[in-house]
């Protein structure tokens, strides 16, 4: 306990030191995450300078081992540095696909190689990365994806389309699934890394129902990729696939956590008002009010038991696919209730980060990712054992 | 604290499991319901789990429990609900140990809890007087005469009072809402069993004139109506834990029999349209168990928002076992409706007890008035 009690404390000390003033405190907008990259525009020099240095601590990644970039923390210690950036208001120092997605992949099938070439530039934030999975015919039914890429002796030659890509406009590198075998299903998928300024490589913005465009069309005309350059074994991307969407799935289900935690009473009792004995006005809507905190407070708590479950090597297995599904159609709930709340205000047309934007971007929380509908798949044959036919 | 059980209540969870399974399944209830049992439980099952400690599982070891806390009652009444497991344990232990914990003196919880614990004596919690509950502005009163008192009005849904030796009694007086101890037997008490949908004992309770002493009062002469709360708060968290216990069990027969029952040259789990309603199921019930499990460690550690989890989980749980018991008729189909399956039974029980102690609407009224708004 004194180990951790003297971390906690130089944690802090740390922290006090070295996240600048304008760093402390929460995000206004999506706007103003950092990405980092090679061609990322920081909003400020504060920004800049709060990725570096928590870069170079590997305190963007705490508990990834040091070797790879990481800060080598103990859960323990990543839940107290975790806790002394909450109290300071600590923003996060960098939002990365690498982090959330590949790097976990990365660490369990990359080889050596190709984890001390990736994982260290993912922690510093100077490779931003982007997911090639979605194609224009290989939705929900992602293993039907067409992406080809063939074997010419010391290279791939990729070619195809992808489609949903991620910021793939601003990205460095992509993560890509691809076809190395026609006759196969999900036997024939492999995982490539590759550069975005590889020649043959183009992007092309997604324009949505909620006016941002941060979902690209990616095309690949002759893509040359390096042989080393795939990871794990030829044909066995699949495995690699769905291992990845469940961190994926860990992400976007966070997402809810962050809007389940927001009060939609509070926000309805300034719009709406109270009634004589103080309630609010109208009752309806209170008791929707009392449904959503009751079940954000429900959902939050379960990510808590997952978590202590995990730790403790409990496990409730495909916890994946339950917060994706369950924090996905909460946040769709949350919208739809604040717009409720805020009534005809909510439809004046505003872009980022007001409530009519988010509340048409949270539509694609239950699409990406997986659907709902394949998230409760998920659950009905690997959790309930209900069998396919 | 991690939202786990420990290595001890691990241990008490399987105890409690493999009990219940053997000594007091549904197969019982059934039996009790069927032979009119006047005491609707097994004397001798209630023996042992007195033996086991169960009676006193959640009452201090200073007044001669063994200390396992909420959580550890919670546990047992998880798996109770999964069997149905018939005994006084809701009323005496959840209920009236709770009751007078918050609200009696020191020397009312030294005299009564330890016979409580040991089995000795049983109580029964005379709270409701209409289908809506209620913690307060109660019609039977409690007129003071001189140091004395008179109780008079009617009390309903009173669990176990077949078997009770003493009755804490809800009464308006002078001072507001006071709690009494009234001996079962006592002149002037009159209690009628009413037949319940769950096959429990219940009864219907009139109190003519009963004369009270000031010593029959729980807890000084003050308004009771705080400590009466708090105790309702901790019987909710109890009851939640069994609803939870009857929506695993509810849900794990419906999953099997999707495995099972063929229709259209299929096993009907194969239908993406039962498949989905039942995946939907299994995460409500996940988030009730995590429910459940926070309010009863918020007791445990006398957390001070212990209120509103209580009443939201109270909530949750009404609507989880709702749907899980709803989703296992409808999936079930005829069989389902049929008294000879065991499923009916589960969801007499989950309704009684949602409707005790305020059901959701109560919850929900509740947990918004409780945040302000």
């Amino acid at each position: 306990m004194t180990e951790l009690a003297s971390f906690q404390a130089e944690t802090r000390q740390w922290l006090e030191d070295n996240c600048p003033e304008s760093m402390r405190q929460p995000f206004r907008s999506e706007s103003e995450w950092c990405w980092g990259g090679r061609n990322f525009e920081f909003i400020s020099e504060d920004q800049r300078i709060w990725m570096q240095r928590m870069g170079e601590k590997g305190w963007t990644v705490p508990t990834w081992p040091r070797e790879y970039g990481g800060g080598g923390l103990s859960k323990d210690e990543a839940k107290i540095l975790a806790k002394e950036m909450r109290s300071l208001r600590c923003r996060k120092p960098l939002e990365s696909f690498g982090i959330s997605m590949l790097g976990p992949a990365l660490m369990k099938f990359g080889n050596e190689e190709q984890k001390l070439e990736h994982l260290p530039k993912i922690a510093r934030g100077e490779i931003r990365w982007c997911q090639g999975y979605s194609e224009p015919n290989a939705g929900s039914d992602l293993a039907s994806l067409a992406t080809k890429a063939e074997d010419q002796g010391d290279h791939y030659l990729v070619n195809g389309s992808k489609i949903w890509t991620s910021y793939a406009d601003q990205a460095d590198w992509i993560f890509c699934l691809v076809r190395t075998d026609t006759s196969v299903k999900h036997d024939g998928i492999s995982f490539l890394l590759f550069d975005m300024e590889s020649e043959g490589v183009s992007t092309s913005p997604i324009r949505l129902i909620s006016g941002s465009s941060p979902f690209c069309e990616t095309y690949f005309e002759n893509v040359k990729v390096p042989k080393e350059n795939m990871m794990g074994e030829l044909n066995k991307g699949w495995t690699i696939a769905k291992y990845l969407l469940t961190h994926e799935r860990e992400m976007i289900s966070s997402i809810g956590e962050s809007f389940a935690s927001m009060s939609p009473s509070q926000s309805a009792l300034s719009t709406i008002g109270t009634d004589s004995e103080g309630r609010l006005a109208n009752s309806a809507l209170r008791r929707d009010c009392a449904q959503m905190e009751i079940d954000g407070m429900a959902f939050f708590l379960s990510l808590e038991r997952g978590k202590d479950e995990a730790k403790a090597g409990q496990g409730m297995g495909a916890v994946s696919s339950m917060f994706k599904y369950y924090g996905t159609e909460l946040n769709k709930r949350r919208m739809e209730l604040q717009l409720a709340i805020d009534g005809a205000d909510a439809m004046v047309w505003q872009d980022d980060p007001k409530v009519p934007a988010l509340w048409l971007r949270s539509k694609a929380n239950s699409i990406e990712g997986g659907t709902s509908e394949v998230q409760l798949n998920i659950i009905s044959k690997r959790v309930l054992g209900l069998p396919d036919k | 604290m991690a939202l786990i059980l420990n290595e001890e209540q691990q241990m008490l969870k399987e105890a409690a499991s493999g009990f219940l399974q053997d000594k007091a399944p549904i197969a019982q209830l059934r039996e009790l319901r069927d032979s009119e049992d006047e005491r609707g439980y097994k004397e001798n099952v209630w023996k042992e789990m007195v033996d086991m400690g169960w009676a006193g599982i959640a009452i201090p070891e200073e007044y001669g429990g063994v200390g396992y806390g909420y959580t550890g009652l919670g546990i047992v009444l998880e798996e109770v609900g999964k069997n149905l497991s018939a005994s006084p344990i809701n009323a005496s232990v959840l209920a009236a140990a709770s009751v007078i914990l918050k609200a009696g003196t020191e020397e009312q919880k030294t005299q009564l809890l330890p016979a409580l614990a040991g089995g000795e004596l049983s109580i029964s919690l005379a709270l409701e007087e209409k289908g809506q509950h209620k913690t307060a502005d109660f019609a039977t009163t409690a007129k003071s005469n001189g140091e004395d008192y008179v109780l008079s009005g009617e009390k309903r849904f009173v669990a176990d009072a077949a078997t009770a030796d003493k009755l804490i009694v809800a009464a308006s007086t002078e001072k507001g809402t006071q709690l009494f101890l009234v001996d079962a037997a006592r002149k002037g008490v009159a209690t009628e069993t009413v037949t319940m949908i769950d096959s429990r004992n219940s009864a219907r309770i009139q109190f003519n004139d009963v004369d009270l002493a000031a010593s029959d009062r729980l807890g000084n002469d003050e308004d009771a109506s705080a400590a009466l709360s708090d105790a309702v708060d901790i019987i909710n968290a109890g009851v939640s834990a069994e609803l939870l216990g009857i929506s695993i069990r509810a849900f794990e027969m419906t999953v099997d029999y999707l495995k099972e029952r063929k229709q259209f040259d299929a096993v009907i789990g194969t239908f993406q349209g039962l498949q989905h309603r039942a995946a939907h199921l299994f995460c409500e019930i996940e988030l009730g168990k995590s429910m459940v499990l926070k309010t009863l460690q918020a007791i445990d550690s006398g957390d001070p928002g212990m209120s509103l989890l209580a009443s939201a989980t109270k909530a949750k749980m009404c609507e989880v076992a709702q749907l899980a018991t709803n989703e296992g008729i409808q999936m079930h189909g005829g069989i389902g409706m049929t008294d000879e399956y065991d499923l009916g039974f589960y969801i007499k029980r989950a309704r009684s007890l949602e409707h005790s102690f305020g059901d959701r609407n109560y919850h929900l009224d509740r947990f918004a008035a409780l945040s302000a708004y």
